[in-house]
């Protein structure tokens, strides 16, 4: 029972956070968006999230946005949630693990959590060592199949930027032609 | 974790802004009427530090640490109920940046708001500059008004904390470039990579080619800060999650991954077409096959096998191997043992490294020996580090030192042994940090060592030169 608590208490934190990160990124648009027509033309990146410890982004819409451009924003923020999520859940996993872990191992010791000053007591690298190899050993999978992901969404982000900076650039030339050849100033 | 910064939120209106966000962001539709509600719900005028904060951040100069005072023109009304002196307050108002004050003046005309975009833009212009004075107006108000207004004096160290939680635009500043590349670069790896190459170039037993020396280095080094841009640019949320990597250009934003694969590319590209048009063919195929085992191999092993070590132990060892190459041209024996030298170093070297690492290393899902195969991991290591006498000892034996090598750098080899053989024994955080603070300088004493007792004739039997400044050339025989 004791388990099913606490994988409710993790879904739960889970969730908020990501509720979080979502509302941080909501407030910060709302911000940004009035503050865009103060210039900012740039994306805005964030402290880490304690969490996930990645680092927010919140992406700069054009007006004239294309549609290339938009698909590029939507991988981007899709992606970074995604990336969120895995390591918001690793994080957290890994710290009750490791809690689970160390209570397990004092017990069998026969200690109790705090010793007689109250400072929590703690296991040496040799003991918490085998509790790092099981981690790796039981996520093992889980790891490769992210990792396969991770690559697979990196190198699609890096080729529409690549796309869509070579069109703008594009778009620049051949607007400054024509504008050097109607002789008026382009919108 | 964060407290939920829904009961900062009263003084948010959202609805002001709703319209434009409904365009932009549609999905947090919801979000922005579950929030108008929470307004309607407490509609008292919050207006909140932190307002003032974010926008003191963004508009107030970002260089000066202290809060300077300015003059006050005039004073909006502030009902700050946070204690500016809470410094647990502080640190979450930080977080959360929050919409500026200038929609909360406009209360019952929100749903209006839109319609005058000017005048939000002006009183938000207005309420910037007021920002900081507004601050140091705060502090007067909740401070008691006998104390000097609040100035903070940071540390250097408080300061880029500070700016670290900020929100930044991405935006390169081109001053800080340099700073930026040399760090995507690893620009210390880089350079240990170079000396390695040289010092397989100084040790060919041919005549010393400063141009080509110093051809070869840059190339070397070009190869090199390619390889590590590209190793950065894929391993982004791997390291945001390590303690020892999370200060990585690309980790805090500092530039794009675009930018950083346009960065490696451009060092990339002329490093190796300097390398084999320049140098000769070979020293450029050994780059590129370097740039692809780092990038390709090593960098995605690390997350599925132990085997990541004797590849990255296979690239450490190309580089001397390329400055043998694009001296003599050709791979010989000599080339090799020097690869064979920074390869069983490599062993002791990054154990004794991982060691220390390994709470990082298995939350982040690196399959390193230190994690899944601690007993292997010392084994490995003190058997290499025996290993490097066995190869001191080769070297005399191929021709390429005379044999007072062997001698003399028995000393260092039977000291990082003998490290190499406590860490083995006891196996803990001080000695394998004894281990690899001594790998460090271990290896360019050892390279030191054979450039001072290189083999110039290789004709002559037994007859060693002295290490002179210059070496003679011999007629070609």
């Amino acid at each position: 029972r004791l388990n099913l608590l606490t994988q409710c208490f993790a879904f739960g934190l889970f969730y908020l956070c990501f509720r979080l990160l979502a509302l941080e990124r909501f407030l910060f648009l709302a911000a940004l968006s009035v503050l865009k027509s103060a210039g900012s033309t740039h994306d805005w990146v964030g402290p880490p999230n304690p969490l996930s410890n990645l680092r927010p982004i919140i992406y700069h819409i054009p007006d004239n946005e294309t549609e290339l451009e938009k698909r590029l924003r939507n991988l981007r923020q899709e992606t970074e949630d995604w990336n969120h999520n895995f390591w918001a859940k690793q994080n957290i996993t890994f710290s009750k693990e490791k809690e689970a872990f160390i209570i397990s191992q004092l017990k069998a010791k026969g200690l109790t959590l705090r010793d007689e000053d109250g400072r929590r007591r703690s296991l040496s690298s040799e003991e918490m060592a085998t509790f790092y190899k099981n981690f790796l050993d039981k996520n093992r999978v889980r790891h490769a199949n992210y990792n396969k992901e991770w690559y697979r969404r990196n190198f699609t982000i890096t080729l529409l930027m690549a796309r869509v900076t070579l069109n703008s650039m594009w778009r620049t030339v051949t607007e400054r032609q024509s504008s050097k050849k109607n002789g008026t100033p382009t919108s | 974790m964060y407290k939920t910064p829904c009961s900062r939120l009263s003084g948010f209106v959202g609805v002001s802004v709703k319209q434009k966000l409904a365009r932009n962001v549609p999905r947090c539709n919801q979000i922005a009427r579950s929030l108008i509600q929470l307004h309607r719900r407490d509609p008292s005028n919050w207006l909140t530090y932190q307002h003032f904060n974010f926008l003191k951040r963004q508009y107030v100069s970002k260089n000066t640490s202290e809060l300077h005072q300015r003059a006050i023109p005039k004073q909006a009304p502030v009902l700050t109920i946070v204690d500016e002196r809470d410094d647990s307050v502080e640190r979450q108002v930080e977080r959360v940046p929050t919409i500026n004050p200038a929609a909360t003046d406009a209360g019952p005309q929100a749903e209006d708001a839109t319609h005058k975009p000017q005048d939000k833009l002006s009183i938000l212009k207005s309420t910037a500059e007021n920002a900081a004075a507004q601050n140091v107006s705060v502090s007067h108000m909740t401070g008691t008004p006998d104390e000097p207004p609040h100035v903070q004096v940071e540390t250097e160290e408080e300061r880029q904390a500070r700016l670290d939680r900020q929100w930044k635009q991405l935006k390169v500043d081109r001053a800080d470039l340099p700073d930026i590349y040399a760090r995507l670069s690893k620009i210390k790896l880089t350079a240990l990579v170079v000396t390695t190459a040289a010092a397989g170039f100084a040790m060919a037993p041919v005549p010393f080619d400063p141009v080509m020396f110093f051809v070869s280095s840059l190339g070397t080094g070009l190869a090199s800060c390619a390889a590590n841009s590209i190793n950065q640019y894929f391993e982004v949320p791997f390291d945001s999650n390590m303690n020892r990597t999370k200060n990585r250009p690309l980790v805090r934003g500092q530039i794009s991954p675009l930018h950083a694969v346009s960065f490696a590319l451009a060092c990339g590209v002329p490093g190796v077409a300097l390398l084999t048009l320049a140098v000769n063919p070979l020293t450029g195929f050994l780059g590129a096959l370097n740039i692809f085992l780092y990038t390709c191999c090593y960098t995605p092993l690390k997350r599925l096998s132990i085997t990541n070590t004797w590849v990255g132990a296979v690239v450490g060892a190309i580089p001397p191997v390329m400055g043998w190459t694009a001296a003599t041209g050709c791979l010989e024996p000599g080339a090799l043992l020097l690869g064979g030298f920074l390869y069983s170093w490599q062993f002791p070297h990054f154990n004794a490294l991982s060691w220390n690492l390994r709470e990082d290393y298995s939350r982040g899902g690196y399959r390193m020996m230190s994690v899944t195969h601690p007993a292997m991991c010392k084994r490995v290591a003190l058997r290499h580090s025996l290993g490097l006498i066995g190869l001191s000892t080769l070297a005399p034996v191929l021709d390429v030192t005379t044999w007072t090598f062997p001698i003399i750098s028995l000393p260092i080899n039977l000291y990082i042994s003998y490290l190499a053989f406590r860490f083995y024994h006891k196996g803990d955080r001080s000695s394998a940090r004894k281990l690899f603070f001594c790998s460090l300088w271990h290896l360019p004493m050892l390279l030191l060592l054979a450039l001072t007792c290189k083999k110039y004739s290789r004709n002559q039997e037994g007859a060693a030169l002295p290490p002179a400044s210059l070496p003679l050339t011999f007629p070609a025989s």
